[in-house]
Parts: C-alpha cells; sequence; structure tokens
C-alpha cells in the first residue's frame, strides 16, 4: 500500500481520505503563490496603511455576537469593551475577513476544489477530527488574543514591515508548529 | 516631496472607500491562499511534520517581496513608510501566543486566515474551528484579569528589525532574501527526506 501509494505521481494519486479532486486544478507553485500574497500585503499597504488579519475579525464578531445574545454578561467582560464602539461590524478587518471568504470560494470553485467535507488525516474518524478542529480553535483563538494577531497579522504583516516582535512571534509559532508536528504527527500521516 | 501612500491613513481616500476596498483586498487575498493550496488542513499541518514546506516558502517569499516593493516605492517618494502601521512589541505575550497558537496550529492543521478560505472551500472542520476560536476569544476574555499583565509586559513600541540592529531596513531586506534562498533548499532536502519516511501528499 505503501509502495504504491509512493510511486504513484502526485496529481492523480487518489486515497478516500484525499482532499484531492480529479480534474481539479494543481495549487500554484510556491514562488508564484508567495510573490502574489505579497503584492496584495503591499496593495494593502499601499492602500490602507496596514496589513491582512485573519483572527482580527472572528474576535470582533464573537464579542459583538456575545453582546447580542447576552449583553449582560458581555459588558462585565472587560477585554472586550474595546469592541463595543460605534463600529460595530463596520471595521476594516471585517470586511477584509468578508473578503478573504468570498475570495476563497471563488478560488475554490474555480479551481474545482469545492466539496463539502470533513478533512482529516488516514488515521482519524470525523469526531476525532471535529474535537480537534474544535481544540486546536480554541488554542488559536486565546494565543491570537495574546499575542495581538496571527499568522496573518503578526508573522506575515508584522514581519514584512520588520516588527522586532512580529519575528520574535514568527519564530515562536514555528516553535510550537514543529513541536506540535512532534507531538501530534498520528493525526496527519 | 509629496507622498501619495498609504491612502487612506493620508485622506486621499475617505474610511467608506477604504472599508469597500478592505473587501477588495480580503478577496486577492483568500483567492491567492485557495490558489497557494492553504484550504487545506493536510497541506497545512504537513509543514509541522516536515513533509511539505509550502507555509514556509510561501510566507517568507511574500514577506521578501512585500518589504522589497515597500522600500522602492518608499524610496521613489510614492508611499510613506513612516505612516504605514508597525505593530508594537510586547515580546513575552507575542513569545508565549505564538507559541501556543503554532500547537494548535499543528493540531487543527489551519491558522485563523487560511480557516476562512477552507470553509469555503466545503471544509466543516473550518466551520468547527472557527466556533473553536471564538470559544478562545471568550475564554481569553474570561480570563483576562490573570493575563492581564502578561499582555503589556515587555512593552519596545513600535521597534523595528532594522533599529533593533542600527542598520538600514534595505540590509535586512537583502538579509532575508539570502536566508529565504538558504532555507527554500534546506526546506526541499528534508522534504525528500520525510516524504520517504512518511509517504508522498496530495493535496
Amino acid at each position: 500500500m505503501k509502495a504504491a501509494t509512493l510511486s504513484a505521481p502526485l496529481s492523480t494519486r487518489s486515497t478516500p481520505e484525499a482532499s484531492s479532486r480529479r480534474g481539479a486544478l494543481l495549487p500554484w507553485p510556491n514562488l508564484a503563490a508567495g510573490v502574489a500574497l505579497g503584492l496584495v500585503l503591499l496593495m494593502s499597504f499601499y492602500i490602507s496603511g496596514r496589513g491582512l488579519g485573519g483572527s482580527g475579525a472572528v474576535a470582533r464578531a464573537t464579542a459583538l455576537g456575545l453582546e447580542a445574545v447576552a449583553p449582560e454578561s458581555a459588558h462585565q467582560l472587560e477585554y472586550l469593551t474595546r469592541y463595543f464602539g460605534e463600529a460595530g461590524l463596520s471595521d476594516w478587518l471585517v470586511f477584509q475577513a468578508i473578503g478573504t471568504f468570498l475570495g476563497g470560494l471563488l478560488g475554490a470553485v474555480t479551481a474545482g476544489r469545492f466539496k463539502g467535507e470533513v478533512e482529516r488525516g488516514p488515521r482519524v474518524g470525523v469526531g476525532q477530527r471535529l474535537l480537534f478542529a474544535l481544540l486546536g480553535g480554541g488554542f488559536m483563538g486565546w494565543g491570537a488574543r495574546l499575542a495581538r494577531g496571527c499568522t496573518s497579522g503578526q508573522a506575515l504583516s508584522g514581519g514584512a514591515m520588520l516588527s522586532l516582535g512580529s519575528w520574535g512571534f514568527m519564530l515562536a509559532l514555528f516553535a510550537g508548529g514543529f513541536l506540535g508536528g512532534l507531538l501530534f504527527r498520528r493525526l496527519w500521516t | 516631496m509629496n507622498e501619495i501612500a498609504p491612502l487612506a491613513p493620508v485622506g486621499l481616500i475617505s474610511p467608506e472607500v477604504n472599508l469597500i476596498l478592505a473587501g477588495g483586498i480580503g478577496l486577492l487575498f483568500g483567492f491567492v491562499l485557495e490558489r497557494a493550496g492553504f484550504g487545506s488542513s493536510r497541506k497545512l499541518a504537513a509543514q509541522w511534520t516536515g513533509r511539505d514546506w509550502s507555509v514556509f516558502r510561501v510566507m517568507f517569499s511574500a514577506i521578501v517581496t512585500t518589504l522589497f516593493g515597500a522600500l522602492l516605492l518608499d524610496a521613489l517618494g510614492l508611499m510613506s513608510l513612516e505612516r504605514v502601521l508597525v505593530l508594537s512589541t510586547y515580546w513575552p505575550s507575542q513569545l508565549i501566543g505564538g507559541l501556543v497558537m503554532g500547537l494548535g496550529f499543528a493540531l487543527a492543521g489551519y491558522c485563523p486566515g487560511t480557516s476562512l478560505v477552507a470553509l469555503a472551500s466545503g471544509r466543516w472542520d473550518a466551520l468547527v474551528y472557527i466556533l473553536g476560536m471564538s470559544a478562545g476569544v471568550v475564554a481569553f476574555a474570561w480570563g483576562w484579569p490573570f493575563w492581564e499583565d502578561l499582555y503589556n509586559a515587555g512593552a519596545l513600541g513600535k521597534t523595528t528589525l532594522a533599529q533593533w540592529w542600527s542598520v538600514s531596513p534595505w540590509g535586512i531586506a537583502f538579509g532575508l532574501l539570502i536566508i529565504a534562498g538558504v532555507g527554500w533548499h534546506l526546506a526541499h532536502r528534508w522534504e525528500l527526506r520525510s516524504r520517504t519516511t512518511q509517504g508522498v501528499l496530495d493535496v
């Protein structure tokens, strides 16, 4: 089984767990994708004077969602008060995140990669995968608030503007990632 | 010399137009992430098992591209880098937050931005991941008194690597270009090694 998967060409191999789609476009080469991503980020700096973000919109939506369903509890949480200004959801990062979702949708559909599924490693069941996704998401949501940003906002955008702390963040992120790769290897291979 | 950018902070476009353009920037961001193959948790997680170094290569080449582009625009007088946001440094919270996020990244296979693209690609696990992030935000807000001091500790202001080491940002940019080139080569060798021990990855 292993030998068969090794000898098959990358683009045509298919397993039940595999996310590859028959007939789907292959991803861009890393250099092309990286330069394109860099130009998008440059455009963001040029137009808005700020970089891209991923976690800020989720935090804002969470805060405002909590305020909508349980205003008293929400207002007791001091950290969340920073989100309760006039702007509401009319926020730069929220608009950018909505765009990111739509851009991802456009990309997935035009590449023939759109498919409803629970993507997971070959040994992992659906319930297990969802549990670990929830847990990992929790780590990310917590960590991104502590670090004032995520892979997009801190590492990519802060890194490109040479922010000292962002480079520290990036090193810590890669250290944590490789540590996690050792700990959670069985989930993915 | 009259700088013309960044457009929004200088007032050349209104806040409303800036918001709409944020949606357009996000659209391109999401499209490029999808085309990089980053809507897939298996591909992203393969960075952390050493089988696929795309995350490293794409991020590094993006940073170098942006940095050279921004320095060039600044040198040509087309954009004032002084008015572009540089994130403030709070090193303890950034190091601990980064470490925790790295673990979360390897566990779930997504970072926040890519999870939006994965959700848009039809991945239900990305939806659960985003709900998890929301729970993490609430947990952070709930425990705020416990980590408020950590959050504000070690403030070094808007320091850049160039200021920290007292070198020109151009010097850093060329240094990063060299590191990227060496890293590219090493990553490739690592990939070849780990793929033969762990099997190839298709996405």
